[in-house]
């Protein structure tokens, strides 16, 4: 293996980094690279098809005697199914098929009954001449309530709390005690957080088309088309079904594979011979499209007197439905937090399974650890901004505070007092950290096909969530082949391709992009081979300079013309994504810090964020327009989560009572404050880009922040998400006169 | 025009949603009792099963068999294969869905594709193509007012109606208010706002 000696890091931060490569993969880019196109703002390739309408979603997808699906959802907790009219329902016409599901329901939501139908009237039709009626059967559906000695027990003689198999325990009591007790000043605390439904506009919903003797396909809303494979059996076919996904509506970590309904459309699919479509309702999506688990975070912190934390831990208990996984906030995970001890517990309830969601864990961990943190700085009267930086331990994040503290004005802003100025609106400003640290991985493979008209096709079954791969991918190989982005056509989303990963953990682009740009430079060398011969001479006295491929003798060619010398059947190769190498020192994790500044009016309640400063790190910057997107989307679902969003159930029966969206409110253009993104870029080691992921930390630390202003504006700490009026005021009324 | 009074039956939760067509043989006597009740009346009935209608959609007559309880959203999407208006809400709440009526934004999830008839209809297809785009549309690239894109040409119908109602002097709080009625769950906002602010300024 090769090895290979360059400059990685960035933004002062550079390192000299030896590292053992494989042989066909590319030379990494250095921080001193000049690149042509990555790094650059560049408009989405499937950009006008978005604009114009032309983007066929799943939901879209029309084919000929299509039909429809749906379910009738539980509308109880817990329940048993009394009766059922499903002869009623069969008897409604256009109704082709019913099928019941009997037994006990755990949570609203589960699927009673899937009804299929020639239209979507005939399956509303269906779904209500059913007519169930329930045995309604005790349940809990609160993290209070299922601990609440006597509650109901989701699986009968468990208990209905663990210990977070995944973070479930850390540190050491002993030390813990210690410390704590040994500290100069000591803040304790509850915070809370609430459950989140990822809400992707697109629901989730397949559709199953056993193809009747030609090929059969399933097109799939989805954030990993290999997962839909399995649909294949479903359908009655002997292997994995083929998928497509074009365009996905979202997914924000909810749309890892099959639901019930995706499954039976399929069943139905096979039996009756025609394609049928299943697609969650706006309802159905609060209910079981996945959601974020909640949290009740005891805490306690010590530290010294200048701003040294020395001990920090507590309990967590949180709730990711009727199973247990994670339920965990990850509050312990950025600074030093000298001696921990911590417990995050999974308690069950009759409810819907959460499901990952954009920075598992990290958005509620991150507002109860930065809300320590402030607590701790307002009782040793120190700055916020001074306790962060004196327990970071990242490299670029100090630089990444000083960015955002001068773009904020954040040493101007505190001089401020809380409450100061006339009149009810008070401001403030705050700040908290995001960590990120996943390169990605996996062995896949990115094809790059050049015909002799110079039209490059690439080619992957990975999906594009909106998050921007067909860009990243587009980007990457036209910069290693010299010639316009134009002529790149990104084809990916199919299951036919080289497989491709998930979209998720923020890894789809540093798991793709080397492997694009592996093929990208294969494909370059071969027009390169080409042109030697063309021209006979040796390929490596070929070279591309400044969009031109130069050869001995004055000799020139465009892209265009060396396509020219490709033969009728075109030109294929495949790229690789080899293993990760080692990171640059220290700069392994992304680093990110967001800065917020708030009004708060304190008669009403109301907060508004006025302006928010997001510094982020995500390795190299591959296209600056779609990364600044992700930030600024980040923040604002941040927003989101700090102010409005809030799936609320029926305490007795446990059914959604806000599952709609004017109902579940989620940020809108009015409440989008002024967003300054700042991306830091540094090459981060790993792979011959030094690529990272940004999708998730960019939502990390914005509620966090939020909460902090609302702090500095008005002397109340608000400990529960969503930081709505009435608990603005209830805050309020607490602070110490 | 008040939708409320061209019609007997206006939105379709009176009939879908409102639990009086819980079976069909209870709609078709809702029916009947309904012709007859406009019969006395002389009002058109139409229903409850298919007709046909006509819509003046992009500038074209187009001909299709819709139920009453249509709604201008399913009948685009389905009949006429019209896919970029986007079914989210489906109660008028996020303006995935607009489109123009006679010109104007409307969510047409929330209109009957028979209380349509006769009204000019433009959906984000009739604005332009991939390959010949709106102004607007051709900003929305530009910035990349768009992530997942699901609710990209409901933004795109409200931005370029600001556009057009408010032409270059389209100040950042008019764009935000033609926007304020449709909802983005990646949060492009701030790329929206900039693409109908750049495309103001070629107006």
């Amino acid at each position: 293996m090769p090895s290979v000696t360059y400059k990685a890091g960035g933004e002062g931060l550079e390192r000299e980094l030896t590292v053992e490569i494989h042989e066909q993969d590319a030379t990494p880019w250095g921080a001193d690279a000049v690149l042509r196109l990555v790094g650059g703002e560049h408009p989405r390739p499937d950009g006008p098809a978005k604009a114009t309408g032309a983007a066929r979603y799943t939901y879209d997808v029309a084919r000929p005697r299509l039909a429809y699906a749906g379910s009738l959802l539980c509308p109880y907790a817990h329940a048993r199914l009394k009766d059922i009219d499903e002869a009623g329902a069969r008897a409604v016409p256009g109704v082709l098929d019913v099928r019941v599901n009997r037994g006990e329901y755990r949570h609203a939501g589960q699927a009673v009954a899937v009804v299929c139908a020639e239209n979507e009237h005939a399956l509303g039709d269906g779904l209500r001449a059913l007519k169930a009626t329930y045995e309604v059967l005790p349940a809990a559906v609160t993290v209070e309530d299922a601990l609440k000695p006597g509650a109901a027990e989701v699986e009968p003689g468990k208990g209905n709390r663990e210990v977070d198999a995944r973070r479930g325990r850390q540190g050491d009591p002993g030390a813990f005690a210690k410390a704590f007790e040994a500290s100069a000043v000591q803040v304790e605390a509850e915070f809370r957080t609430q459950i989140q439904t990822h809400s992707a506009f697109e629901p989730h919903g397949s559709l199953s088309d056993p193809g009747s003797g030609g090929e059969a396909v399933v097109f799939a809303s989805t954030q990993a088309t290999s997962a839909f494979q399995g649909l294949g059996r479903n359908l009655g076919l002997d292997g994995p079904a083929r998928v497509i996904a074009d365009h996905v509506g979202g997914g924000f970590g909810a749309k890892f594979g099959p639901m019930s309904g995706d499954q039976a459309a399929a069943e139905f699919a096979r039996k009756l011979q025609r394609p049928v479509k299943y697609m969650c309702t706006r309802r159905e999506e609060h209910l079981v499209g996945g959601n974020r688990p909640d949290s009740i975070q005891r805490l306690k912190l010590g530290g010294t007197k200048d701003g040294e934390i020395t001990a920090f831990g507590g309990v967590s208990d949180g709730t990711a439905g009727n199973g247990t996984g994670g339920a965990g906030a990850a509050n312990t995970i950025v600074y030093r937090l000298g001696a921990q001890d911590m417990e995050q517990g999974a308690v069950r309830t009759f409810t819907a399974r959460g499901a990952a969601f954009r920075a598992p864990g990290h958005p509620q961990g991150s507002f109860a650890l930065e809300g320590m943190l402030d607590l701790y700085a307002a009782k040793a009267g120190l700055d916020p901004l001074e306790v962060r930086r004196k327990n970071d331990r990242h490299p670029l994040r100090a630089l990444q505070w000083q960015i955002g503290a001068e773009k904020l004005g954040w040493s101007t802003w505190r001089k401020t007092k809380p409450g100061a100025g006339k009149g009810p609106v008070k401001r403030g400003v705050g700040c908290a950290a995001a960590r990120w640290g996943n390169p990605g991985g996996g062995k896949w493979n990115v094809e790059v096909a050049i015909a002799r008209d110079a039209s490059v096709t690439v080619r992957n079954a990975a999906q594009d969530i909106g998050t921007g791969t067909k860009s990243v991918l587009q980007i990457v190989v036209a910069e290693e082949l010299g010639c316009d982005l134009a002529r790149v056509n990104v084809t990916i989303a199919d299951t036919r391709f080289p497989p491709g990963p998930g979209s998720g953990g923020s890894t789809t682009a540093p798991s793709l992009a080397p492997a694009a740009r592996e093929a990208g430079l294969r494909a370059r060398e071969q027009l390169e081979g080409l042109l030697a011969v063309e021209w006979s001479t040796e390929p490596s006295k070929v070279r591309l300079e400044k969009g031109l491929f130069r050869g001995p003798g004055g000799k020139k060619a465009s892209f265009e013309e060396a396509c020219g010398l490709i033969g009728e059947q075109g030109l294929s190769v495949t790229g690789q994504r080899r293993d990760n190498w080692k990171s640059a020192d220290g700069l392994g994790e992304t680093a990110g810090c967001q800065f917020a500044q708030v009004a708060v009016d304190v008669e009403t309640g109301v907060v508004r964020v006025e302006r928010v400063v997001a510094v982020h790190d995500c390795g190299r910057v591959i296209n600056a327009l779609s990364a600044r997107n992700q930030v600024n989307g980040g923040v604002i679902q941040g927003i989101s989560y700090a102010l409005f969003e809030e799936r609320r159930l029926d305490r007795a029966q446990g059914d959604m009572v806000n599952p709609t969206l004017d109902t579940y409110r989620i940020t809108g253009m009015a409440d989008c404050p002024t967003i300054d993104v700042v991306l830091t870029s540094v090459v981060s080691g790993f792979n011959n880009m030094g690529v990272m992921g940004l999708g998730e930390p960019a939502t990390v630390p914005t509620a966090a922040a939020v909460a902090g202003a609302v702090f500095h504006a008005t002397g109340a700490q608000v400990r529960e998400l969503p930081m709505t009026p009435d608990r603005v005021l209830a805050a309020l009324a607490r602070r110490p006169s | 025009m008040d939708p409320q009074n061209r019609s007997g039956v206006t939105r379709r939760g009176l009939l879908k949603g409102a639990g009086l067509a819980a079976a069909t043989g209870a709609l078709m006597r809702a029916g009947e009792a309904l012709a007859r009740e406009a019969a006395d009346a002389n009002v058109r009935v139409q229903g409850p099963g298919p007709e046909k209608l006509t819509l003046q959609v992009n500038g074209q007559a187009r001909e299709l068999l819709a139920e009453p309880r249509e709604t201008l959203l399913d009948a685009l999407r389905l009949p006429l294969d019209l896919t970029g208006a986007k079914p989210v809400c489906d109660r008028g709440a996020c303006g995935a869905c607009t489109v123009w009526l006679d010109g104007e934004p409307v969510y047409a999830c929330t209109l009957l594709a028979l209380e349509c008839e006769g009204r000019a209809i433009t959906t984000v297809e009739g604005l332009g193509t991939p390959s010949s785009m709106h102004p607007v549309q051709d900003a929305f690239v530009k910035d990349d007012g768009m992530q997942c894109g699901f609710c990209t040409p409901g933004m795109v119908m409200s931005c370029a109606w600001a556009v057009k109602t408010h032409g270059k002097g389209l100040t950042e709080e008019q764009a935000r208010a033609a926007t304020a009625g449709n909802l983005c769950r990646c949060g492009t906002y701030p790329h929206v706002l900039k693409a109908a602010l750049r495309a103001a300024k070629g107006a």
